[in-house]
Parts: structure tokens; sequence; C-alpha cells
């Protein structure tokens, strides 16, 4: 791996390849670092060594995205996998480890395209084996085809449903979908549908899921208020309240999902302004509309900026490219910006079913902040709500200074699952935006790093 | 637990807490373990509580286990090799030369 | 001045040493009015490695930190907690009979200034009381009696203790401005005014820009001092661990976290109150603490940051009288304040009260470095 490079970018899900493609298009030295061992991010996961049995199951989108791979591989890009990105600085200088060996490289330009990750979802016994995200078993599906056994599916979104009917398709028992979409949600999202309409695909491919759903026999109820998930060590039965009634369906794996949220982690270690987005309720890049930061030369595409879907992150990621084309000198103004139009194009066509998804699916505040106070809010420190809560009586005013009072955010997922549920909590017991509440101040290394391979940095020119 | 049926590819075998698992080259250590109908891969340092995989992508670091004598390994990143032993992880990382 | 309100102190600096100055004088009864720019403890105080000390001080810093370690022992009297306080072995550890020879001289040194804490240990005791220090270490300079504590459990207790006295305390509020006349100070700060005839200045890093503003020149350098910790590692330490020749300060938390560091810099912002970590700083710490303790290696940084320090060109604090009557200096402890925090509050309370304070601290004027400029 070089020491030096023009454009530097980091994940190779859509936003990623696509920046890192039109880099190398317009005669960029493009170093792509992503941590899995091939390309294709999360959407696209082991799209390019796919193992398991063909469209029937996951869908033809899912092998769309084998065409950006493709392109990848046929171009300059220096690709390097299993790359941990752990450092970026305010100077553009990137630490990065791969094989055990860490190394610092410098980039004139550098494309933060971390993609997004489950947003968390605390409810009572969520840390119980058994228990994972219906990306997780995506995951499971795409890489291994491997599926887990007598689901229940909580929660909202369009992955959540995807992945219930790729089950269904691949005809495994499932003992219930349980919908947490608030009711009210769908009246506020009827108003955004009209313009969505454009994108009428897309919404008849999610309506066709659920029809499958609901008329194959699967326990599917909606207007879900409250979830418990039982166990003595492994999942084994889930809790659900419906107007004010609870009922309860036996299980050996619960699969949780309410959306995706934007991976902020490394963008808020290198300095890059955030701020608070209402519409997604998560934490939204300050990006201008090429995706640049607030730190120079740095630059945050896809849904690591704020959830965009993969097709826009494609575009996003093209955008960011070429904009960092012109800042490098290899594009002029007008050459960049005839390249962008037809990007911008995709972009605006997307925007109007993504309002739509974000007002339908957005998730209902009590599985955002949790009111069983026993429940887990950091699983790696094993905090409770209460506990946080319990700090903010006693004068806590913030993430940072939860430090004091609690070791929420100080595990090794570095605040990634419970930052938002923090957030939120101290905002709704001080009765303040969460904008104001900020998150915890994030710094390198953003993924654990071992003490001999920091150490052996010292020796390296 | 249910596999879709592969292409014909090549078998693993590895040992996880005292038995030998069948897995398929490519499988991350979590995929063949929780395909082995492994739930657990350890317990919390502070509560003692059982954890297994929840997000199977890098983020949630609650699939640690030990690879060959080496803890806080995340299983959902790493591959399986023929011959590895795996075993899970009880508390903290234990620290050694 | 219209709209001014009056304190019989003022205390510009919401860290350890101003909070500690607040309580030892409101004890005392006196009317105080505590000035923070940004938030309390916001910077050093809260960013440290927690250490309490005697072990490695300056020779004039001796009787003040033997005080400050009494005091610590016994710190539920003075803030009503604990403030995870305990007490471990420190250990400096040589690698060499160069090192050996080095640390020699300082316990002699030591030892004739009066003070007998620092100890030689030979090459067994070391293994045994620190089985898991490199196997090439020959022996070490110890002190037991020392310790560690918590530094933000530190700066909660402290600031509670000084809201229950009645100090007042007062956030977001940067000093713009110092004047004097007739014996009284006047200070203006976040849009308020303020007359006072005890003026206190435990500004930390800026404490040169206040200290300015009351007319003493300190040369201060502000200088980030990185830390880094790991997650939870099964036991195996219990001791404070330096090493001669190296900068190093190492030792494993009752959590089980390993917290590192010792003296790499990073890069201060002042005017943001922010740092910037140096990545080949932090690699060169890294590696003395792998050298010492390489059961270290594959251990994993969760994290790592920096605090703000004010040091001075003899690594000593400024502590005692401002050149003008009525004014205190407390600030410039050059990466090791925290230790000192308690006592160091109740010296100034001291002069101010009955001035006069047992502990020597003439070492420590502010107008040493005046006459050290008009020598050279």
């Amino acid at each position: 791996m070089k020491s030096r490079t023009d454009i530097a970018v980091i994940g190779a899900g859509p936003a990623g390849m696509a920046a890192a493609v039109m880099a190398a298009d317009h005669g960029a030295s493009v170093l792509l670092l992503d941590e899995q061992a091939a390309a294709g991010g999360q959407i696209y996961r082991a799209v390019g060594s796919q193992k398991a049995t063909g469209s029937a199951i996951l869908g033809t989108e899912y092998y769309q995205g084998g065409a950006l791979v493709d392109r990848l591989a046929a171009s300059t890009v220096e690709h390097v996998t299993g790359a941990t990105v752990w450092h970026v600085s305010d100077q553009r200088e990137i630490g990065v480890s791969v094989d055990g060996a860490a190394e610092l490289i410098n980039a004139d330009h550098i494309i933060i395209a971390t993609g997004a990750q489950e947003r968390p979802f605390p409810v009572p016994g969520w840390t119980l084996p058994g228990v994972m995200n219906a990306g997780a078993a995506q995951i499971l599906l795409k890489s291994s085809g491997v599926l887990l056994p007598y689901p229940v599916f909580v929660g909202t979104g369009p992955l959540l449903y995807l992945i219930a009917h790729q089950y269904l398709r691949a005809g495994v028992p499932i003992a219930a979908v349980l919908d947490t979409t608030p009711r009210s949600n769908l009246c506020q999202a009827l108003g955004l549908l009209p313009a969505a309409f454009r994108e009428a695909g897309q919404i008849w491919k999610g309506l066709g899921w659920l029809k499958d759903l609901r008329t194959s026999g699967t326990t599917f109820k909606t207007g879900v208020e409250d979830i418990r998930i039982n166990g003595a060590d492994h999942a084994e039965s889930v809790e659900y309240k419906i107007a004010g009634h609870w009922h309860s369906c036996s299980a050996e794996s619960v699969l949780l999902h309410q959306g995706v949220v934007p991976n902020v982690n490394l963008a808020m270690a290198a300095g890059c302004k955030h701020h608070w987005s209402d519409a997604q309720l998560c934490w939204h890049a300050q990006v201008d509309d090429w995706g640049y930061s607030t730190v120079e030369g740095v630059s945050i595409a896809g849904d690591g900026a704020g959830i965009v879907g993969a097709d826009s992150a494609q575009a996003l990621g093209g955008l960011a490219a070429l904009d960092a084309l012109y800042r490098i000198g290899k594009l002029s103004i007008p050459e960049r910006d005839k390249i962008a139009m037809p990007l911008r194009k995709i972009m605006s066509r997307q925007q109007p079913l993504r309002r739509f998804l974000d007002r339908l699916y957005q998730p209902a505040e009590q599985f955002r902040i949790p009111a069983d106070p026993a429940t887990l809010v950091c699983r790696c420190e094993e905090v409770s709500a209460a506990e946080i809560r319990e700090a903010v009586s006693l004068g806590c005013q913030g993430p940072n200074q939860l430090k004091s009072f609690t070791r929420a955010g100080m595990g090794p997922c570095q605040g990634r699952l419970c930052g938002l549920t923090v957030s939120a909590i101290i905002a709704d017991e001080l009765g303040r935006p969460v904008q104001d509440i900020g998150a915890a101040r994030l710094r390198s290394p953003v993924k654990p790093l071992e003490l001999g391979q920091l150490a052996a940095l010292a020796d390296k020119e | 637990m249910s596999r879709i049926p592969r292409k014909p590819c090549t078998n693993v075998s590895f040992r996880f807490a005292g038995e030998t698992i069948e897995a398929q080259e490519g499988d991350s250590v979590a995929a063949a373990l929780l395909a082995a109908g492994h739930w657990t891969f350890r317990t919390t340092p502070v509560g003692v509580a059982p954890r297994g995989p929840l997000c199977m992508m890098g983020v949630c670091f609650d699939c640690l286990v030990e690879i060959d004598g080496m803890g806080n390994q995340q299983a959902c990143m790493r591959e399986v090799k023929e011959g590895m032993n795996v075993a899970p992880q009880s508390g903290a990382f234990e620290a050694a030369p | 001045m219209t709209g001014a309100q009056t304190a019989d102190a003022v205390i510009v600096g919401g860290g350890l040493h101003g909070l500690s100055s607040a309580i030892h004088l409101a004890k005392a009864g006196v009317e105080v009015t505590l000035l923070e720019k940004d938030r309390i403890g916001r910077h050093a105080s809260s960013a440290n490695a927690g250490g309490v000390r005697r072990l490695g001080r300056a020779l004039p810093e001796i009787p003040i930190a033997v005080a400050a370690i009494e005091l610590w022992h016994d710190i539920e009297s003075l803030v009503d907690e604990t403030c995870g306080f305990c007490e471990s072995v420190q250990i400096k550890v040589a690698e060499d009979a160069e090192g050996l020879n080095a640390l020699q001289i300082r316990s002699q040194t030591v030892c004739d200034y009066g003070f007998a804490h620092e100890e030689m240990i030979d090459a067994d005791t070391l293994h045994s009381l620190l089985p898991e220090v490199a196997k090439h270490c020959v022996g070490g300079l110890i002190v037991k009696g020392d310790g560690h504590a918590d530094p933000f459990a530190t700066v909660r207790a402290f600031h509670r203790k000084a809201l229950s006295l009645g100090v007042r305390i007062i956030e977001g509020a940067p000093v713009t401005q110092i004047t004097y006349l007739n014996g009284k100070w006047s200070v203006k700060a976040g849009g308020l005014a303020f007359n006072t005839p005890h003026l206190i200045n435990a500004a930390g890093a800026w404490g040169d820009q206040i200290s300015g503003m009351m007319g003493d020149h300190v040369p201060i350098q502000a200088q980030a001092l990185m830390l880094m910790i790991t997650e939870r590692i099964k036991p195996f330490l219990s001791a404070v661990v330096g090493a001669e020749g190296r900068t190093l300060s190492f030792k494993q938390l009752d959590n089980g976290t390993v917290l590192i560091g010792g003296g790499y810099q990073g890069r201060a912002e002042l005017e943001h109150g922010t740092t910037t970590l140096d990545m080949r700083q932090l690699a060169a710490n890294a590696t003395a603490a792998q050298a010492i303790f390489p059961l270290m290696n594959q251990t994993r940084i969760t994290r790592a940051w920096a605090g703000i320090e004010g040091v001075t060109p003899d690594r000593m604090p400024v502590i005692g009288h401002a050149g003008q009557s009525g004014g205190f200096h407390l600030f410039g402890f050059s990466a090791h304040g925290f230790a000192l925090a308690p006592i160091c509050g109740r010296v100034i309370a001291e002069l101010i009260l009955s001035q006069q304070t047992a502990l020597p601290i003439q070492a420590f004027a502010v107008d040493r470095f005046q006459r050290v400029a008009e020598v050279t």
C-alpha cells in the first residue's frame, strides 16, 4: 500500500465504489480502503462471490450491485480489503491497519463513505443471545446462506419487510412479524406520497412484500406499542403490546430493525461538524451539495452523511469525487458541473421517496427512549436507562459529562450502539432538543487499536 | 438452523468449546457458529451475561471470541480456517506476552 | 462601577485549584464568587491521569506534595466523598545499570533533603511486585503510601462541595478585564462586573493571560499532553509505574482498563480550548508502554485524548502572592496539578485569612521568572 495518494476513499459500499471509480477514471491516483473482504458494503455484501441461490430469494436489485463491483475491479483503483481505518486527522492523515500492521497514509483529498448501521433498538431483553438485527440476518443469508430458526421480526422499515419476505420465500417458518410503525405515521406520510409516486416501482415492490407476508398465514401484527424479549440465556419469547393489551409469542430468534443511521464516528473524530436531523432522528454531516465537509480536504458521501439509500449514495459518491477532482486540479468547474448533471437528476428523483419513507417509518419515541428503566442502553458496559436518568438528576448535562457518572460509551463499540439513545434520554430528561445536547466527543482511534500496532508506527517513516 | 444449499464448495472444520464444527469456506466464524446452533459466544465482564452477535458487521463488538489463544476477536470479521481453535470469551480480555 | 457585585474573594478558574481555594475559603466563612470561562473542570482537571504522588517531585515541591498526600488520605473530610482515591504503590523502574544508578542518586538526593519516602528496590523485589514487568528491568525506585484518584469523581465532589458551602459559581464567563484601585480589584467577566479585595488566579493554562491582566508576567507554554486508555483487561497490576529515561505513566484502574500517559504532546488550540492528537507521538508512548509491559502488545486502545496543561520554564507551579497586594496566583502546575489541588487551595486560603502559610512556597513565587529575566 502506498503512503501517499491523490484521493483516498474510505468504505467500499455504493458511495465509496462510485467515488473511487469516478476519481480513477479522471486520472487521479485512488486508494480505496474497506474493512470487509470484498467490495459491496452492506447492501451489496458478498455480491461478487455470491454463493447462495439466485434472485428468487435475494431479489434482482441486489445483483445490480454486482455491476458496480465489476467496474471497480476493472479500474485503476488500488482497493485494499481488510483495511480498518481508525484515524483521519484534520491534516488528511489516515491511520489504517491491514493484516495486523498499522500505517499512516497521506492524501490530498479524503472521501469518507462509511455508510450506515442499523439504528439501536433498546428494549428489555435485547442483549439476549438469539436477538440480532434484521440486517445481520441479511448478512448471514448473503454471505453464508444461513437462515435463523423460527424468527420473530420486530420493528419498522423496508429492510425488515424485505428480510421477512426473503425468509418467506426460503420457506422458513416465521413465528411472527410485529410491526412497530406508529399508526399516526401513515396519516402524516400520505401527504408526501404523491410526489414519491415517480418512484412508484419501489413502493409497489414494498407493498408486494407486505401483501405476500400478510396472505401467507404468517402472524402479522401492526400498531405494536411496546416490546419485551424474554429468556434465560437465550431469547425464548417476545411479549408485545397493542392497544394497551400485552400478548406473547414464542420464538427461537428475534430480528430487530427500525431503520438505519449514518456511521458518523470517523467523520466526527476527524472534526467534521454535524447537526441533528429531525426528519431522520440522527446526526447528519454538515456538507455542501458536493459532500464537502467543514474540514479542509475532506468530503463525506453516501449514507454516512445522512441516509439516502443505495442509488442516491452511488450518485453522491460520484459527486464527491467530481468535486475532489476539481479541488486537486484534475477537472475545471465547467467540466465538473457537466459530468455532475445526470447524477444530480438521480438525486432529485429519489428525494421525494426518501422523504416519504423517512416519515412513514420514523421510529416511535418509546423505542428510541426506553421507558423501562432496567433496559440496557450501553451494551458494552451494561449501563441501564435508569443509571443515565439518575446521572441527569445528579447534574449531568450531556453525553461528555456522562463519562463522569457512568461508563456508557466507553466500551469497545465506542458509542455506536448507545450514543443516539444516550443523547435522546438526556434531551428527554432535560426537556431540551437533541441538537443542544449534542453527541459525545469522539476521538481517534475510532476502532479499537492494538497497542503493539500503534507502537510499531513509531519505527516507520 | 438451516442453510440454503450452495454451489459445491470446500468444507472447513474447526474446534469450538471441545466440539468439532463443520463449516464452509468463506463463512465468518460467527456464521459458522450460528449455523452449528451456538448462540452464546461470550460472557460480559461486568454482569457475566451471555452474549452473541447482534450486527454481524463489526459494529457491536458483542461477538467476541478467542481464536487460537487470542481474545477479543470479532467472530463476524474473521473467516474460518481449517483447524482453527475457537473458544468463548469469558469476561475481560486476558493480556499475555 | 454601576452594577458591580461584591465578594470577599473572586476566583478566576473553575478547575480543581479554583474549586479547592473556594472550598477552603468558604469553610472559613468567606463569601466567594468563582468565574469559569467554560464549564467546571472542563480542561486539565478532567483530562489527567489522576496521579497522587510524591515520587519524582522537584525538591522544592516535596513538602507540599507530602502535605498533599496526607490530605488525600482523608479527602472525605474536605469534600464528603472519596473521589475514588486509593493507595497504590508507585514504582519507577530502571532498565539497565545506568538507569539504576540515576535512581540511586535521586533516592539519595531526596534523603539528603530530609525525606525518606523514595526507596530503592532490587531486581527480585521488582519482579515479585510487578510480575508482568519486562524481564530486562533491573530494579526501581518505590514509594508506598502514594495513590491515585478518579479525576471525574474528584471534580464532581469538589463542585458539589463548593456549591453546598454557598460558593457562587458562574460558568461561561471569561474574564475580559482586571483593574486594581485603592485596595480593590475590579473584574469584568461574561457581561458582569465584580469588586473584591481578594482576587485569585487559578486559570490553568490560561493563567498567564489572567496574571498579565493583574500586572504579573509569567512565561507559560500551553501543552496538550496525551493520554490513552484500553478496554477492560483481566487484572495484572496494582501499582502505578513509570520508567527511568522514558516518558511513561502506566496504571491499571479498578475496572481493568489500563491508562497510559506520561507527557507526549499533541497540539493545543488555546483559543478554542481544544486539542489535536499526534499519532506518531502517541506511537512513541505506546512503544514505551510495551517495552516495560510486553503483555500489552495485543491489548486495544479504545480512546486517546489530551488535556491542556500550563507549563512553566522550570516545570514548577506559581503559588502565592501576586505582585499587587490582595492578588494571588495558583497555576502553572505543569502536568502534576491534580494531586496538589486540595492542599494548594488551603495554602491560598491561609495566605488570605492569616497572611501566612506553614508550607514553604518561596520557590513558587511569581516574580522568579522576572528575576531571571533581569539577570540574563
